[in-house]
C-alpha cells in the first residue's frame, strides 16, 4: 500500500495531478447541477403566476 | 418562428434520454479506466510511474481540443443560420472545455517537472495550449459583457472562429517546431505507437472524459434554455403589467 502511494518516488507529482483534476471536474459538475436546479425551481415558480392572472381577468 | 420554438423542445426531449445514458457510460468507462491506469498498467521504461499522469493529461488535452472545435462549429451554425440552439450549445461547452484545458496545463507542468527538469517552457506546444485556455476564458467573458445577449453571442462566435487557427497549431506544433513535448504517439499516420497495456487505460479514460463532457454540456444547455425562457417570461409579464 505504501509502495503504491509512493508511486516509485513520484508521488509528489502524480497525486497532485489527479487530485487537481478530480477537484476541477467535480467543481464543474456540482456548480452545473446546482445552477440547473435553481433555474428549474425559478421556472416552476414563474409558471404559477400567469395562470392566476388569467383566472382573474 | 415555429422552427425556433419547436426545435429546442424536440432537442430537450432527446437530451433527456441521452443525459442519463451519458452518466452511465461515463461511470462504466471511468471505473475500469482508473483500475487500469493505477493497478493494471506498467510503469514506463523511461518515465517510470509518472506515466500515470498521462491517463488524465492526454484525455484532458484531447477534450480541450475537441470541445473547442465543437464550439467553433456551433459558432459557424449560429452565424450562418442564426440558430439560437447553436449559441446555447457553444456557451454550455465553454466551462467544461476550459476545465480540461486548465487540467492539461497543470498536469503537464507536474509531469514536466520531474521528467524535463522544468515546470514550464515557452515552446510551441505549451504556449499554444495556454492560448487555448485564454481563448476559452476570453469567450466566456466576452459573451457575457454585452447588454444585449445576441450581441455577445455574435462577438463570441467570431472570436471562436478566429481562434480555431490555434487548433492545428497545437496539434502539429510538435512536428513543426523543436519542443520539449514528445510527438504524437496515438493519433498519427501509421497508427498508435503506444503499447496496448497503456493504450487501453488511455482510451477508457478518454471515453470517460468525453461522456462527462457530453453530460455536463447537456445539463448546462438545459439550464441556459431555462434561463432564457425565464427572462422572456419576466419581460412579457412586465409588458403585460404596463397595460393593467
Amino acid at each position: 500500500m505504501t509502495e503504491f502511494l509512493q508511486m516509485g518516488g513520484y508521488a509528489a507529482f502524480i497525486w497532485p495531478s489527479w487530485g487537481l483534476a478530480v477537484l476541477v471536474l467535480l467543481g464543474v459538475t456540482v456548480s452545473s447541477l446546482r445552477h440547473g436546479r435553481r433555474i428549474q425551481k425559478e421556472l416552476e415558480q414563474s409558471e404559477l403566476k400567469p395562470e392566476q392572472k388569467k383566472e382573474q381577468s | 418562428m415555429f422552427d425556433y420554438l419547436a426545435n429546442p423542445a424536440r432537442f430537450q426531449r432527446i437530451a433527456n434520454v441521452i443525459r442519463p445514458l451519458a452518466w452511465l457510460i461515463f461511470i462504466i468507462t471511468l471505473l475500469p479506466g482508473l483500475y487500469y491506469a493505477f493497478f493494471n498498467s506498467p510503469a514506463d521504461y523511461q518515465q517510470g510511474e509518472t506515466v500515470r499522469i498521462m491517463y488524465i493529461h492526454v484525455p484532458s488535452a484531447w477534450m480541450a481540443l475537441m470541445g473547442y472545435v465543437l464550439m467553433a462549429l456551433m459558432a459557424l451554425f449560429y452565424l450562418v443560420w442564426k440558430h439560437p440552439l447553436a449559441d446555447i450549445a457553444a456557451r454550455s461547452m465553454a466551462l467544461p472545455g476550459a476545465a480540461f484545458a486548465f487540467i492539461t496545463l497543470v498536469t503537464g507542468s507536474l509531469w514536466g517537472a520531474p521528467m524535463w527538469g522544468t515546470w514550464w517552457v515557452w515552446d510551441a506546444r505549451l504556449t499554444s495550449m495556454l492560448i487555448l485556455l485564454f481563448l476559452y476564458i476570453g469567450y466566456m467573458v466576452l459573451v457575457d459583457s454585452f447588454d444585449r445577449e445576441d450581441r455577445g453571442s455574435k462577438a463570441g462566435a467570431v472570436l471562436l472562429l478566429v481562434g480555431v487557427i490555434n487548433i492545428p497549431i497545437i496539434k502539429f506544433s510538435v512536428d513543426w517546431w523543436n519542443t520539449l513535448h514528445q510527438g504524437a504517439s496515438v493519433i498519427r499516420i501509421g497508427g498508435p505507437l503506444i503499447d496496448a497495456s497503456m493504450l487501453i487505460p488511455l482510451l477508457l479514460m478518454a471515453a470517460a472524459a468525453k461522456w462527462w463532457f457530453i453530460a455536463i454540456t447537456l445539463i448546462r444547455m438545459r439550464t441556459l434554455m431555462g434561463e432564457r425562457r425565464l427572462q422572456s417570461r419576466l419581460a412579457s409579464r412586465r409588458e403585460g403589467g404596463a397595460h393593467d
